[in-house]
C-alpha cells in the first residue's frame, strides 16, 4: 500500500485536527485552559483522556499562565507537553513563552489566532501570534485543517531536533479553520508513534558533570538560573544558534515526514510565480483565497503569482528571496498591525529580508481582515489590482495600505 | 509515618549546600535545608522567584544538590502541578525518564508575596486539583529581594518601605492575610505551621507533608534580619518568640472525615495548657527594628494592644479548633 492508500479520511475542523494528531501522538502531558476558538481542542481532547483512549496527564489549570507554567514544569521533567490557547490566553502566556523557549522546552503549542482586546472580539486576526514573534518558538502557520492535522505531528520533531531544542507554536486562524470542518487525510496511530518516537534530551555540562537537560534525581542539574551580565548574553546568542539550526533541521524533519504522509510543505509554498508580474505574500487561511483568485486572473491574462508562507518563525529569508526574485510587485498581506512601526510584522520581514538586493521588486503592504473581518475574493482582486497599478506607476503610491476598512 | 530523629537528619546529606549568597542570618536556607532533611526519596524542586531562588543559583554555580528549577513568580505551584503531572504520567505508562521512582516528592518553595499575592491563583489552583506535592510559604513577611515592601502577608503596623512608618500613618494598615484559613478551605491532606526555632517539628511535619497524598502546604516563618531589623543572631530568638507569643503558633492540620482536625505541636501545646506561659506580644514586637515606632519616639499603646488582641482572638479561635 502506498503512503496515502494506508490514510484515512476524516472529517475535521481545525481545532479537532490538531486535538486528533496530539491524541495520535499521545503525549504525557497536556495543561489547557478553555477559550474561544481554541476551546475545541481541549474538548476533544478531555474526551480521549475519558474514554481512555490516551495515556495523557490531562491538567485543567485555572489559567492560560499556569498552562504554560505546567507544561514547562512537566518537560523540564522530560515529559512530551502540549497546550493550546488563543488571543487573551496567549497575552497572559507571553511571561512564560519566554522561558519555555530560553529554558529549551520542546513544548508544543496550538494558537487558533484571535484579535486581542480592546474592543473585545473573539475573531480572527494575526496579532495574538504576532505578539510572540520574538519569544524564541518556532512558528508554524496553517491554510487549512491537514496543515494543522500535519503540523501538530510535524511540531514534536522540529522541536525536539538535537540542535534544536525549542517550543512551537501551530498557527491556525480562528473560526475560518478551527471552526470549519474539511477533509482531512490522516495516518494510523502506529505510523504516528513511530515516526515522533522518544523525546530526546540535550546533553549539558552540569555541576557534577555532563547530563541530560531535564530534572532527573540521579543526574541532577539546575534549571533556570539567576544569570548575570558575565553569562546571560551567551545564553541568549544560543537561541539565536538554535533557531538558525532549525532552518536546517526543518527541512529534514518535512523529508521524513513526507516519506511517512506523502506530504511536504516547506518553509513556503509558491503558486504561479515562475512569470508572475504580481505576487501576494501571507499567511495562513487567507491564502487558500488568494491561490482562488490568482486562478481567475490567469484565466483574465493577468500574470498574478501567491506566495504562502508557512514558517514564519525562523524567518525563511533565503528561501523567500529565491521564491520572489524578479518579480517586479509584491504584495504583503498581514492581519495584524505593529502600531507605530513602518508597516505590519509581515512586511517588515520581507522588506528587510530584500534589502541587500540589488533588484528589488515593489513592495506594499496591505492590511487587512482586522477582528475576523472577512477578506473576500474581491478584496483580494482589489488588492491584486491596486499592486498592478504600484507596478505600472513605478512605485507604491502608498506604503501600507488598510484594505476593506471604511476610512 | 516513620519519625526522623536529629541524628539521623544530620547524617543525611545538606540537598541545600553552604555557600549560597543568602544573607548572614537569614532563616530561609535553615527552613529549606531542614525540610529536605525529610524527603523520602527522589526529589525534585522549583523555587518562585526571590532570595532563596536569586541567592542559591548564581549562573555557574549552584548550591542545589538535587533536581531544581526556577520558572518565574507567581507560578511555583503550577510548575509543581506540571512536574508531578509528568512523573505521574511516565508511572502509569511504564515509560519515560521519571517512570521508575514509586515516590516523587515535588517541593515548591515560595516566598509571601509569591504565595499571598501574585501567586494565590496558581497555588488555589494546584491546591483544588489535588496535587500530590508539598508547596512550602517561607514566609518573611515582606518582599525582601525587592528590598522589603509590603506583602499580603506583612504584619499589622509593621514598617516597610512601602508602608513606611510616617507621622500620620504608622507602618501597614492592613491585618495579615489569613493564609491558612485559605488553604485549609481547599479541604487538602496537610497543613501546618513550621518555625526554625523547632527543628525536630519541622522535620516530623515535613515528612508528614511529604507522605500525604495530594497537595500539602506548610507554612514557615522565616524571621529576616534586614527587614526586620534585628541583629543576625538573634533569628532563632526571633523565631522561638514567635511562638511563645502566639503570633504565630504551631500546629498541623489533617482531615478526618473529610473536615480539617487541628493539633497543637508541642510549643504551642505547652501553651495551651498553661495559658501563663504565653509571652505578651510586646516581647516580639520591640526586638525588631520593624515596630520601633510603636516604642519610639513615643510608646503606641493603641496599636500594641490592638496587635494584641488580633493575637488573643486568633489564638483563642486556634484553640477552638484544636480542641482547647
Amino acid at each position: 500500500m502506498t503512503a496515502l492508500e494506508r490514510q484515512l479520511l476524516m472529517g475535521l475542523n481545525g481545532d479537532e485536527a490538531a486535538a486528533y494528531a496530539v491524541k495520535q501522538v499521545n503525549p504525557d502531558v497536556v495543561a489547557a485552559y478553555p477559550i474561544t476558538p481554541q476551546t475545541i481542542i481541549v474538548e476533544r481532547f478531555s474526551e480521549y483522556v475519558a474514554n481512555g483512549l490516551v495515556e495523557t496527564e490531562f491538567v485543567s489549570v485555572e489559567s492560560e499562565h499556569s498552562a504554560l507554567s505546567c507544561c514547562i514544569g512537566a518537560a523540564a521533567a522530560g515529559a512530551r507537553a502540549f497546550t493550546a490557547t488563543s488571543s487573551q490566553g496567549l497575552a497572559l502566556m507571553w511571561e512564560m513563552t519566554y522561558i519555555a523557549s530560553a529554558l529549551r522546552l520542546p513544548i508544543v503549542m496550538a494558537v487558533a489566532n484571535r484579535a486581542l482586546s480592546a474592543p473585545i472580539n473573539i475573531h480572527n486576526d494575526h496579532s495574538d501570534a504576532m505578539g510572540a514573534r520574538d519569544s524564541g518558538w518556532i512558528q508554524i502557520w496553517c491554510e487549512n485543517s491537514q496543515e494543522v492535522y500535519d503540523a501538530c505531528i510535524e511540531a514534536w520533531r522540529m522541536g525536539e531536533h538535537p540542535d534544536v531544542q525549542l517550543p512551537v507554536m501551530v498557527n491556525l486562524d480562528g473560526f475560518t479553520l478551527s471552526h470549519t470542518l474539511e477533509n482531512v487525510m490522516t495516518l494510523p496511530d502506529e505510523e504516528v508513534s513511530e515516526f515522533v518516537g522518544e523525546r530526546r534530551f540535550m546533553r549539558v555540562r552540569g555541576h557534577l558533570g555532563e547530563a541530560d537537560f531535564r530534572l532527573d534525581p540521579e543526574n541532577p542539574i539546575t534549571m533556570g538560573p539567576l544569570d548575570l551580565p558575565d553569562f546571560y548574553y551567551e545564553h541568549k546568542l544560543q537561541q539565536v544558534e538554535a533557531l538558525k539550526a532549525a532552518l536546517r533541521a526543518i527541512p529534514e524533519v518535512d523529508d521524513e515526514y513526507h516519506r511517512v504522509s506523502g506530504r511536504r510543505y516547506g518553509f513556503l509554498h509558491p503558486y504561479r510565480l515562475e512569470d508572475a508580474e504580481l505576487a501576494l505574500i501571507g499567511l495562513g487561511s487567507t491564502m487558500g483565497t488568494v491561490m482562488h483568485v490568482v486562478d481567475e486572473l490567469r484565466e483574465e491574462g493577468v500574470r498574478a503569482g501567491a506566495l504562502k508562507l508557512r514558517v514564519f518563525r525562523p524567518f525563511p529569508e533565503e528561501a523567500l528571496k529565491e521564491a520572489i526574485m524578479g518579480i517586479p510587485a509584491v504584495g504583503i498581506l498581514d492581519r495584524a498591525i505593529s502600531f507605530g512601526a513602518p508597516g505590519g510584522p509581515l512586511y517588515m520581514e520581507v522588506k528587510t529580508t530584500l534589502y541587500e538586493e540589488e533588484e528589488r521588486p515593489i513592495l506594499v503592504n496591505y492590511i487587512h481582515g482586522l477582528g475576523g473581518r472577512d477578506t473576500t475574493p474581491d478584496l483580494i482582486r482589489a488588492i491584486y489590482k491596486d499592486l498592478d497599478r504600484a507596478r505600472a506607476r513605478g512605485g507604491a503610491e502608498e506604503k501600507v495600505i488598510y484594505a476593506g476598512v471604511r476610512g | 509515618m516513620s519519625e526522623l530523629t536529629l541524628r539521623e537528619a544530620s547524617r543525611r546529606p545538606d540537598l541545600l549546600a553552604p555557600g549560597h549568597r543568602l544573607c548572614a542570618g537569614c532563616a530561609e536556607p535553615t527552613m529549606a535545608r531542614m525540610i529536605l532533611k525529610a524527603v523520602r526519596g527522589p526529589t525534585v524542586v522549583t523555587t518562585a522567584t526571590g532570595c532563596l531562588e536569586v541567592a542559591t543559583t548564581i549562573f555557574p554555580y549552584t548550591a542545589w544538590n538535587l533536581p531544581w528549577i526556577h520558572t518565574a513568580f507567581e507560578n511555583a505551584a503550577a510548575t509543581a502541578s506540571g512536574i508531578e503531572a509528568a512523573w505521574r504520567a511516565m508511572r502509569r505508562r511504564g515509560r519515560g525518564p521519571l517512570s521508575k521512582y514509586e515516590t516523587l516528592d515535588v517541593v515548591a518553595f515560595a516566598g509571601d508575596g509569591g504565595t499571598y499575592d501574585i501567586g494565590l491563583q496558581a497555588l488555589s489552583g494546584a491546591l483544588e486539583r489535588g496535587h500530590d506535592f508539598t508547596y512550602v510559604l517561607l514566609d518573611n513577611e515582606a518582599y525582601m529581594n525587592t528590598g522589603i515592601q509590603r506583602s499580603g502577608g506583612t504584619p499589622y503596623a509593621a514598617e516597610t518601605t512601602t508602608s513606611p512608618a510616617g507621622s500620620v500613618i504608622p507602618g501597614k494598615r492592613e491585618w495579615k492575610k489569613p493564609i491558612e484559613d485559605i488553604v485549609i478551605a481547599h479541604r487538602i491532606p496537610y497543613a501546618a505551621t513550621l518555625s526554625p526555632a523547632y527543628p525536630l517539628d519541622v522535620l516530623r511535619k515535613a515528612r508528614r507533608a511529604f507522605e500525604a497524598d495530594g497537595p500539602a502546604f506548610l507554612h514557615a516563618i522565616v524571621p529576616c534580619s534586614r527587614g526586620w531589623r534585628f541583629p543576625p543572631e538573634k533569628t532563632i530568638a526571633v523565631s522561638r518568640l514567635a511562638v511563645q507569643t502566639c503570633i504565630f503558633p504551631l500546629w498541623e492540620c489533617w482531615l478526618e472525615g473529610g473536615r480539617p482536625a487541628y493539633r497543637l505541636s508541642a510549643p504551642s501545646e505547652a501553651i495551651a495548657k498553661r495559658p501563663e506561659t504565653k509571652r505578651p506580644v510586646e516581647e516580639y514586637l520591640s526586638i525588631q527594628g520593624r515596630f520601633r515606632h510603636l516604642f519610639q519616639p513615643k510608646r503606641r499603646d493603641d496599636i500594641i494592644r490592638s496587635i494584641q488582641e488580633w493575637v488573643d482572638d486568633r489564638w483563642a479561635q486556634l484553640l477552638e479548633k484544636a480542641g482547647f
